[in-house]
């Protein structure tokens, strides 16, 4: 072989290893859940069940009422994204677009903003919304996804692209400034709502401390809080608990490989404007 | 332009942005600036039922926070996992990056994908998953392990390799994100460079030292900065997988900082103790920049 195919060969060899490693929690994960009680604690560890089964996956809906914390976090991650859309895209948009005195500053003020970890805001904002009775609801756990800096840092860079000439036809017109938003820069920034759509979602969905710390009922939690929960007192049942990660991680797969595309765009656009 | 539109811009704008800086205002702004407050107080149980109990105490927090062994021990933690486990994540995600981005790569999409999917899963799951792959008998780890002759090793189990554990999996987990930002990096080396080095003669080592790293400086200020700040936030994964243990080896600053707040509520406490994770993720921000400043 030529030092060249070599080459190659060797790449591969290293791409294909690396994808392995990755792929193989996942792949128990996926592999146990299928498995009858005990069957995964054997040794050598099984990679597929001898007998595969769905008892897993029935007891998580029947006997643990995972339908409910599903539908939680559906509730609650959808709305975050819907509202997260709106309100990001509207501040994205006056950042980019519509000069103010003090604009600069503000966006500067945001922008020092995202160094300072949520955590220092966590506590008091706990109390706030125990005030405004919304502990225990789901009004509750989507308050901090909804006005995202960084989503609003996303569409402003984006929406720099819309031509100025475009908005000011619209002006002369006799459009108003919101029907111009709507009707004239809405459809030209669409591609970067729908990563901004992606990234909220999955935020939102894979999101932990948060909603542990503002649910208080079983019936209240989604799935990342009924998982941790669950693993407390199920921590021997292996098999019935893949089922659970499966359960959890599924929704937000399948999200990101619709989505794939223009989600992979966000990040790697995001990285290198810095 | 007319002054007119000028101001109808600047209301629109206003208008516009009413919405998000409300939301910041009260759900962010506020809460910060009343965690401030907060650690200066010796907020209570007992103030939770009627604030009035709250007390202006100073730094007293600060003050027990510093001769407090376990907020040094889950301090020291945390350092860990961000010294180590940083640098682990980047150079994985490097390593990564050259590989999927290489010219001769076929299915480069696909291993793309791949590498990135551990960054999309919800981390409590994998969290669960990976704390039945550290089962000292029955993991797949272990069971792998034995395969080269190693000794099962008790991950979670052993104050000594309970860190390493956690720092593996969150590595496992995270490399996708900054490999990606990497390609992005790489990706703005502009080819003419690599085609002259060629032609000098330099061989792959040091096109990669001179071509490679120096272009990607900024990316390395950009995901080191990020990493660093997210890392310090380690939360869910001992929460899920040792609660702390074995012995508070891995409790986090964040952890002990629930464990505070949440668990016994002593949220005076609890608010210094991230008044203070603030303060140092903001020193080991203004370390990087000062060092990179002084390399250029």
């Amino acid at each position: 072989m030529s030092r060249r195919r070599w080459g190659t060969f060797a790449l591969h060899t290293g791409l294909i290893a690396g994808a392995v490693l990755t792929l193989a929690p996942l792949f128990w994960m996926v592999a146990a859940s299928f498995m009858r009680p005990g069957e995964a604690n054997q040794l050598p560890p099984p990679l597929w069940s001898a007998d595969p089964t769905l008892d897993n996956y029935r007891q998580l809906f029947t006997r643990l009422d995972m339908l409910r914390n599903l539908a939680n976090s559906a509730v609650v991650t959808v709305l975050a994204t819907v509202l997260s859309v709106m309100v990001t895209s509207l501040a994205g948009y006056a950042f980019a677009k519509l000069p103010f005195r003090g604009r600069e500053r503000l966006f500067k003020a945001l922008a020092s903003a995202l160094v300072v970890p949520a955590q220092v805001g966590m506590l008091p904002l706990f109390l706030l919304l125990r005030e405004l009775g919304l502990v225990n609801t789901y009004a509750g756990v989507l308050v901090p996804y909804v006005a995202s800096i960084f989503g609003i840092f996303l569409i402003r860079q984006y929406a720099l692209g819309v031509s100025d000439e475009l908005l000011d036809a619209a002006r002369i017109e006799g459009a108003g400034e919101f029907a111009i938003f709507r009707l004239v820069a809405l459809p030209i920034i669409k591609p970067i709502l729908v990563t901004l759509a992606a990234f909220t979602f999955l935020n939102a969905w894979n999101d932990f401390m948060w909603p542990l710390i503002v649910l208080s009922d079983s019936s209240m939690y989604t799935l990342p809080v009924a998982l941790a929960n669950l693993v407390g007192e199920h921590v021997q049942d292996t098999e019935l608990m893949m089922a659970g990660s499966l359960l959890t991680i599924l929704p937000a797969l399948i999200v990101f490989l619709i989505f794939q595309r223009t989600y992979v765009e966000g990040i790697m656009a995001g990285g290198v404007k810095g | 332009m007319s002054s007119t539109l000028e101001r109808r811009k600047a209301r629109a704008a206003w208008i516009f942005l009413a919405p998000a800086m409300i939301l910041i205002a009260v759900f962010f702004v506020i809460p910060v600036v009343a965690g401030l407050l907060l650690s200066l107080t010796d907020f209570d149980l007992y103030a939770i039922s009627d604030p009035g109990n709250a007390r202006f105490v100073g730094l007293d927090n600060y003050a027990h926070m510093l001769t407090n062994a376990t907020f040094w021990s889950a301090l020291g933690n945390t350092l860990k996992f961000v010294v180590i486990g940083g640098p682990l994540s980047l150079a994985v995600s490097l390593g990564a990056a050259l590989l999927v981005n290489a010219r001769l790569v076929r299915l480069r999409g696909l291993f793309r994908t791949i590498y990135f999917a551990p960054v999309v899963t919800t981390l409590v799951s994998v969290a669960i998953v990976w704390r039945y792959l550290y089962h000292p008998r029955y993991g797949l780890l272990n069971w792998g392990l034995g395969l080269a002759g190693i000794e099962p090793v008790d991950w979670l189990g052993d104050p000594r390799w309970a860190m390493p554990a956690i720092i593996l999996l969150a590595v496992w987990k995270n490399f996708g994100y900054n490999m990606l930002i990497f390609v992005a990096g790489l990706q703005m080396i502009p080819r003419e460079l690599y085609e002259a080095a060629a032609i000098d003669g330099a061989g792959s080592v040091r096109r990669f030292l001179h071509i490679t790293l120096p272009g990607l400086a900024p990316t390395f200020l950009f995901v080191s900065v990020t990493t660093m700040i997210g890392y310090f936030q380690l939360f869910a994964e001992p929460y899920v997988m040792t609660q702390g243990g074995p012995l508070g080896a891995t409790r986090s600053v964040v952890l002990f900082m629930y464990e505070e707040g949440f668990r016994w509520w002593r949220m005076g406490a609890a608010s210094s103790v991230a008044v203070l994770l603030l303060l140092i993720t903001l020193a080991g921000t203004l370390v990087q920049l000062r060092w990179v400043r002084r390399e250029t």
